[in-house]
């Protein structure tokens, strides 16, 4: 009978919290910049001038966003069946893998009309094979997918560096490395998607894999919330025995569940190999994988807020690396610094003010409303 | 009963006038959960050498007070007196040291660890164990002959039946100094002749000296022990009674506020042909056997109940005859489907071929805490194509679908956007049994019918699975209420280990008889004097080995 009674509305579980803990985490920050002897105020004006400030900062901001969209969701989807993916690094290098082989395939014959699509397919097929095999031993042989995900990276990591050195390297070349793509398999970036409409603006990374991260995320909200599969999923992750009750085959979801989870994760590589490298390289995941845990944490595994907290992330690694230009004693460490007050104030300490902001709702509330007593 | 010719005999001995302070009193405790006010303005006096027992139903906050009582949570305002000295209680420590001492509902027990480690387990009194445990054991001796509490200090607790596991939790408290006594629901897991015996242990301590709070929703319990008892109404105390000067129905009143029937007004079954018959169904898991070659059948219009001690096989008899849990041997014929350990059925097949079920926990399995009450209540039916477009869900559909089911179930308050946790255990029970009943299946399964469920409530649901039964379906019914399966029933089945142990006609069932059976004294004991009995039950440590969690 003592259960937590009457749940905080929306507007504060997702809006008011997050935006204290970020608050939070800007105040730290501030002060550590404070002590080592420059301006905190000064630091955020940079800070948000290099996020959003112009064309160029925020096609950076934007090109981040993207892949901790993609990596966000995949953390959330698995989490919904209480799963922790932290395999997001190795599904999305993996996926990769796939978009680089079938690019290196066909760009010489066919359209990106026709290499797109295929893409998609074949890099959420890599990144849900790589996601498959921890996901089996979960569901069927009891092994955790915590650990089993872990490993899974480095073996990626392993397989790709193999593979970059001894297999796609082009001959006579230093660098590990596959050779370049043609165009038929560049996604436009929005450089030159504005181009078509003769508006000019500076060349970033940013291209339009955005819009994949966009319907993505429409997509997994509506998977989730709006099919009977999503609905098994949520169960699931809720109360396993309630699955069970309900004749839903748990395994199955965990399977299932989880290269969904890969799937999503691997489009990182559509982006990076199609969008902004244009060869399959070393290392293009850069951590995304695990960043996007903090992402999915922020975002509260909504795809709304996955879609807000990538942006807040995007808009911290600009900013950040524009700061650490502006000012020297702001060194790349501090940037990094300020990144892991806000996870560890959104993540870590997601409900830290939580207590008192409910006491504070509760206090300002009329009593007369009283629900009935559980 | 002679027990109750004591507490007669006591209470009056103890008047209100009478020079000592009141063990316990509370002035006006208040304590709320966000908007939700757990405890308003309670006061409570319990008397010293006394049973004090305190009745409300779920969610009346009886469990919160005894939870400020024990430190557990802080009072908002109001004051706690102990032997009339006003006392700060922050943690269970605290109430420790005050002479407080309380028995859970869920024992604290460590099961790997003797009756002497767990006895003195937080109280060991150095650091070396070989000194202290030496008088420890002195004083759980002196203990076990001062109250008759005996028990074996180096038995295994795990091996220990339920009703010896509870006798250690209350030895434990004794030898932390308790001279106050909570019990919370102490029978929910005991065989009635268990029960009996607790009662003469607290009966014995009450003329030692120590105060009893006994917290129950059990009305008989309240009539056979207690000297004064408090009624307890959301969040309030609404009255208190001398026990001589109330009645059954006076407190049932009380507890709802207003007039119920406590007895279930039903005609004679007509039972017709049998809709699923199980046979030979065995399950083992890690080499204990949780059912022995279970035979039963279900006939059309009859209501059969499982009676037995909680953790004899019914859990596992519902998980066979829904499907959760595949079966090892035996088979289950409902209709034209036999199902064997070899052709399979899922809990969505069974529920196609018209097995509808209530599972005894609905928090563990019957709903969904955080899903609202709309996705509560397609559990089980959501690849129903009523539910579904090809790809995405029918939200309306559904919606509609809760929206009717609270109407005719009436479930309150009728929001199919609530989240499923935050309507009171009975509204949670009926929401339940609409989903599984609307679909009129053919045979349903009921664990634990009234489960944390209000009065008001309980009457509803009963008329509604007889009902359901005279309307030609075959129910079977899984309680640990006694009362219930007696009066429900058309037959009664009782199961001890896994196995059926006896059937009674719903008709001639009563307590004793069945209590022994539940205990597996058996039939052939049922002459003896009843102390005989239960010294009999108590001491059959090797038969219940496998009761002990629930």
């Amino acid at each position: 009978m003592s259960s937590p009674s009457k749940t905080l509305p929306a507007w504060i579980d997702v809006g008011l919290i997050p935006l204290i803990n970020i608050t939070f985490a800007f105040i730290v920050s501030g002060l550590v910049i404070f002590i080592i002897g420059e301006d905190p105020i000064e630091a955020v004006k940079l800070l948000v001038y290099g996020a959003f400030g112009n064309d160029y900062n925020l096609g950076y901001t934007l090109y981040y966003t993207t892949n901790f969209i993609f990596t966000g969701l995949a953390v959330a989807v698995a989490f919904h069946a209480s799963l922790f993916n932290i395999g997001g690094e190795g599904q999305a290098y993996i996926g990769g893998l796939g978009v680089g082989l079938l690019c290196l395939a066909l760009d010489q014959y066919v359209p990106l009309w026709v290499i797109l699509p295929l893409a998609i397919i074949v890099s959420g097929l890599f990144g849900a094979a790589w996601a498959y095999i921890p996901a089996y031993l979960q569901a069927y042989r009891g092994s955790h997918i915590v650990i089993t995900t872990i490993m899974f990276n480095f073996i990626a990591y392993s397989l790709i560096n193999y593979i970059l050195t001894n297999v796609l390297i082009e001959p006579g070349s230093g660098s590990p490395e596959s050779r370049d793509l043609l165009e038929t398999a560049h996604i436009p970036t929005f450089q030159d998607a504005f181009g078509w409409f003769g508006i000019k603006i500076e060349y970033t990374p940013l291209n339009l894999s955005i819009l994949l991260a966009l319907i993505s995320s429409v997509f997994v909200w509506l998977f989730l919330w709006h099919t009977r599969w999503g609905y098994a999923v949520r169960m699931l992750g809720f109360n396993n025995n309630a699955a069970n009750y309900s004749g839903i085959n748990t395994r199955r979801v965990i399977v299932g569940t989880m290269c969904l989870s890969g799937a999503l994760a691997s489009f990182v590589g559509i982006n990076e190999i199609m969008g902004v490298h244009h060869r399959l390289i070393m290392d293009f995941p850069a951590g995304y994988g695990y960043t996007g845990i903090a992402v999915a944490l922020m975002g509260r595994n909504h795809p709304i807020g996955i879609v807000i907290a990538s942006l807040l992330f995007g808009a911290l690694y600009q900013g950040g690396t524009e700061l650490s230009f502006e000012i020297s004693t702001i060194q790349k460490e501090m940037v990094l610094t300020i990144q892991g007050f806000v996870i560890l104030f959104c993540g870590a300490l997601a409900y830290m003010a939580r207590p008192t902001i409910e006491r504070f709702f509760f206090a300002l509330t009329p009593k007369n409303q009283t629900v009935a007593a559980e | 009963m002679s027990i109750k010719s004591i507490t007669t005999g006591q209470s009056d001995a103890v008047g209100e006038q009478s020079a000592p302070p009141p063990a316990i009193e509370l002035k006006a405790i208040s304590k709320s959960f966000g908007l939700v006010k757990a405890n308003h303005n309670v006061d409570l006096k319990v008397l010293p050498g006394t049973i004090h027992g305190i009745i409300g139903e779920n969610g009346a906050g009886k469990s919160t007070l005894m939870s400020i009582l024990y430190g557990f949570y802080e009072a908002d305002s109001g004051d706690i007196f102990i032997h009339g000295h006003k006392k700060t209680i922050h943690s269970s420590r605290d109430a420790i040291s005050f002479g407080i001492g309380m028995v859970h509902q869920h024992f604290m027990l460590v099961e790997t660890f003797t009756v002497l480690e767990n006895v003195m387990l937080g109280a060991e009194g150095g650091t070396l164990l070989n000194e202290s445990s030496k008088t420890a054991r002195e004083e759980l001796i002196k203990l076990s002959k001062e109250y008759s509490l005996s028990v074996d200090p180096d038995a295994l607790t795990g091996d220990l039946p339920v009703g010896l596991q509870q006798r250690v939790e209350i030895l434990k408290a004794l030898y932390r100094g308790a001279e106050i006594l909570i019990l919370d629901e102490p029978t929910g897991v005991l065989t009635p002749q268990e029960t009996d015996q607790l009662f003469k242990i607290l009966d014995i301590l009450r003329s030692r000296g120590v105060s009893i709070i006994l917290i129950t929703h059990k009305l008989q319990e309240i009539m056979a022990i207690t000297d004064r008892v408090s009624v307890m109404r959301a969040g309030t105390m609404v009255s208190e009674r001398e026990t001589v000067a109330t009645s059954k129905n006076e407190l049932a009143e009380l507890m709802v506020g207003r007039k119920v029937l406590l007895e279930v007004d039903k005609t004679d079954a007509n039972p017709a042909e049998i809709l699923l018959e199980a046979t030979d169904l065995t399950h083992e898991e890690g080499g204990v056997v949780l059912l022995d070659s279970v035979s039963l059948n279900l006939r059309a219009g009859e209501i059969v109940g499982i009676a037995g001690v909680s953790g004899n096989g019914q859990t596992q008899l519902l998980a066979a005859l829904s499907g959760i849990c595949p079966l090892q041997k035996g088979s289950i014929q409902i209709g034209d489907v036999k199902i064997t350990p070899k052709a399979h059925y899922s809990p969505k097949e069974f529920r196609d071929i018209g097995v509808g079920h209530v599972p005894e926990d609905r928090h563990r399995m019957g709903m969904v805490n955080a899903f609202a009450a709309r996705e509560t209540a397609i559990m089980g039916f959501h690849e129903d194509p009523a539910f579904n477009g090809k790809i995405l869900m029918d939200q309306k559909a559904i919606e509609e679908n809760c929206t009717r089911l609270m109407h005719d179930y009436d479930v309150r308050p009728e929001d199919p956007s609530l989240k499923s946790a935050n309507f009171s255990g009975g509204n949670q029970q009926k929401l339940v049994l609409a989903r599984e009943m609307d679909r009129n299946p053919k045979v349903l399964l009921v664990g634990q019918p009234t489960r944390g469920v209000d009065i008001g409530a309980i009457e509803f649901i009963h008329k509604n699975l007889i009902k359901m039964r005279d309307a030609g379906s075959a129910i079977l019914i899984v309680s640990v209420e006694l009362e219930e399966i007696m009066s429900l029933s058309d037959r009664i089945l009782v199961m001890f280990e896994g196995r059926i142990v006896g059937e009674v006609s719903g008709k001639d069932a009563n307590a004793q008889q069945l209590g022994l059976l539940m205990g597996n004294a058996g039939n052939q004991k049922a002459d003896l004097p009843p102390d005989e009995k239960n010294k009999d039950i108590s001491n059959r440590k090797n038969d219940h080995s496998e009761e002990v969690a629930v």
